[in-house]
């Protein structure tokens, strides 16, 4: 138990990723770092490896080349013992909601990475799984079966799983996406307070404004990092053009980006184009 | 009227043969939650099938036929684990080729036993009036360990099951408990080939699963109430078989059948009639314009 009970910082050095044996590469050459308890936004066109960073980052999907560093230990150096906490959550379209569990089953299963082999929940896992339902606010619904709530109420319960699993470091995909302004002021003040225990945040976002607004850093990507740092020194006009191409036009002085969809990838249903307002 | 079920009992084959129904129903129906949930339908009736080379080669070896079979059946369910790990075919299409294939082999295996006295359909529809004392400890033995494993497992294979994703962050070994799932049905597969034949086996997984599904809000609930009913299904079954003189696996299939319709349309919430009442009313309620 060497580090895991401290707070983590991430460091990603020269990662690459690529579907298909090789194919299509979907990162290249990733590096940036990130200290303990920072806020990072990731921002950039749809299909520009943000998902894929995630899942790299939390081992499912295999690295081609390049390390990742948590608590300064190459993941999968990481002992058995030293339980890593990183939490992922991700959209909520990768899950089937008509399973048969209640919102209460869907975050004790944050527990269950630290509970071990054959043994059931304790006094102290059902302690934790209530305090993660008070902090989403959604407590009236521990018993209701996930199949009944609307997308804002599903992605709290994405969100209270997330917090039961007491990380150190909270990936989210996309929170932001098709929940409604209540829901996304909770996320919002969610990750202040994660940040100030001292949790590390990296959640991929459409919103190029809430990402100037509410976090320490961006790292705007398209394949490859565009920029890093924080985020005035992020949004310049010339990086946005370089990691939207043509989706991002001028008008009168302000700066459009049309995030759906990059190159000639369709536009995917339901999703509709985000437009983004960046004032120059 | 209690004679109609008495009488059948009375015979030592329908007594052997009520109880390996009944085990037989309780196990594929808890097993069926999991093929119900993760979508596993065409694999489960795959795995069905498989096993007919291993039938085969039990039988030319002169060895135990649930042996045979089960080897065959973890051979496949690991073999379509195998193919699909790396991405590179879809699932569908490698259950596809698997199952085409080892149908074939076993038929071609068959077709050499000069005898034939191994009778394909019973193979292929249960024979659940022949079942030995034998076949009821087998029976016994392998559906206590995959009822075991469930329970112990449980927390495990409902992550896996529900969230591949965070089963992965949380570091469980995914791709073995998948493989466990998959052993799982094999078992229940080839305890069921006895009384109602590969054939059927998929029903058996299926039907009642799904009609608990219906009923239920929580998997706990789900397993309960689907194991109930594969029992309920084999016992009727049985019964409609000795009087109608109807194969019992066909019976016992057609009967959970039965309850799923009825659950299709009478169940409160997810049924037909809800729906339309619901929808009927929600019109009726609302404000004329």
């Amino acid at each position: 138990m060497l580090y895991s009970n401290s707070p983590a910082h991430l460091e990603i050095r020269n990662l690459s990723v690529s579907y298909n044996n090789g194919a299509r590469r979907a990162l290249e050459n990733i590096s940036f770092s990130v200290p303990q308890g920072m806020r990072v936004a990731v921002v950039g066109p749809n299909g520009a490896g943000k998902s894929t960073l995630f899942k790299a980052l939390v081992g499912l999907v295999p690295i081609e080349r390049g390390e990742i560093f948590i608590h300064d230990a190459a993941l999968g150096a990481h002992k058995e013992s030293e339980r890593l906490r990183v939490a992922y959550v991700p959209q909520r379209k990768e899950v089937d909601w008509r399973f048969p569990v209640s919102v209460n089953d869907v975050v004790m299963m944050g527990r269950y990475g630290a509970l071990g082999w054959f043994k059931r929940p304790t006094k102290r896992d059902r302690e934790a799984v209530q305090r993660a339902l008070v902090e989403m606010n959604i407590s009236n619904l521990a018993n209701y079966p996930i199949g009944e709530l609307s997308g804002g109420q599903q992605q709290r319960v994405f969100l209270a799983r997330a917090l039961a699993q007491e990380p150190h470091i909270l990936l989210m995909d996309e929170p932001f996406t098709g929940v409604d302004a209540t829901t996304q002021e909770a996320t919002l003040e969610l990750l202040n307070q994660l940040k100030a225990q001292g949790v590390t945040l990296i959640v991929s976002t459409h919103d190029l404004n809430l990402a100037a607004a509410r976090f320490d850093r961006v790292l705007l990507l398209n394949h490859s990092v565009i920029a890093y740092g924080a985020p005035a020194q992020v949004f310049t006009t010339e990086n946005l053009i370089r990691a939207f191409g043509t989706h991002a036009m001028f008008v009168e002085g302000t700066m459009i980006v049309d995030d759906c969809c990059a190159g000639d990838a369709p536009h995917t249903l339901g999703e509709s184009p985000a437009l983004e307002l960046i004032e120059r | 009227m209690m004679e109609i079920l008495t009488q059948p009992l009375m015979y030592g084959f329908m007594q052997r043969g009520m109880l390996a129904s009944v085990m037989v129903g309780i196990l594929c129906a808890v097993v069926g939650c999991y093929v119900v949930l993760r979508g596993m339908a065409y694999l489960g009736d795959a795995m069905s099938h498989a096993i007919l080379p291993g039938v085969a080669v039990a039988y030319i070896l002169k060895g135990e036929i649930l042996i045979g079979a089960l080897i065959a059946a973890i051979v496949v369910a690991l073999g379509i684990g195998f193919f699909t790990r790396r991405g590179t075919i879809k699932e569908d299409t490698a259950i596809g080729i698997l199952f085409a294939a080892t149908l074939s082999l076993g038929v071609a295996l068959i077709s050499t036993i000069k005898t034939y006295a191994l009778d394909l359909t019973h193979i292929l529809f249960g024979n659940v009036l022949g079942v030995s004392d034998t076949d009821l400890i087998l029976i016994a033995v392998l559906g206590a360990v995959v009822l075991l494993t469930i329970v112990l497992l449980y927390k495990e294979l409902l992550v896996v099951s529900f969230d591949p994703v965070l089963a992965a962050t949380l570091r469980l070994p995914v791709e073995r408990l998948k493989n466990v799932l998959l052993i799982l049905i094999a078992l229940a597969v080839v305890v069921s080939m006895q009384t109602v034949g590969v054939g059927l086996v998929a029903a058996m997984l299926v039907t009642p699963a799904a009609t608990a599904y219906l009923l239920t809000r929580r998997l706990p609930a789900m397993m309960v109430v689907s194991a109930a009913l594969g029992a309920l299904a084999s016992i009727i079954g049985l019964y409609l078989s000795f009087y109608l003189n109807i194969v019992s696996g066909a019976a016992v299939v057609l009967t959970a059948t039965i309850f799923f319709f009825i659950a299709y349309l009478f169940a409160p919430q997810r049924g037909l009639i809800w729906n339309v009442l619901g929808r009927r009313n929600a019109v009726a309620s609302a404000p004329a314009e």
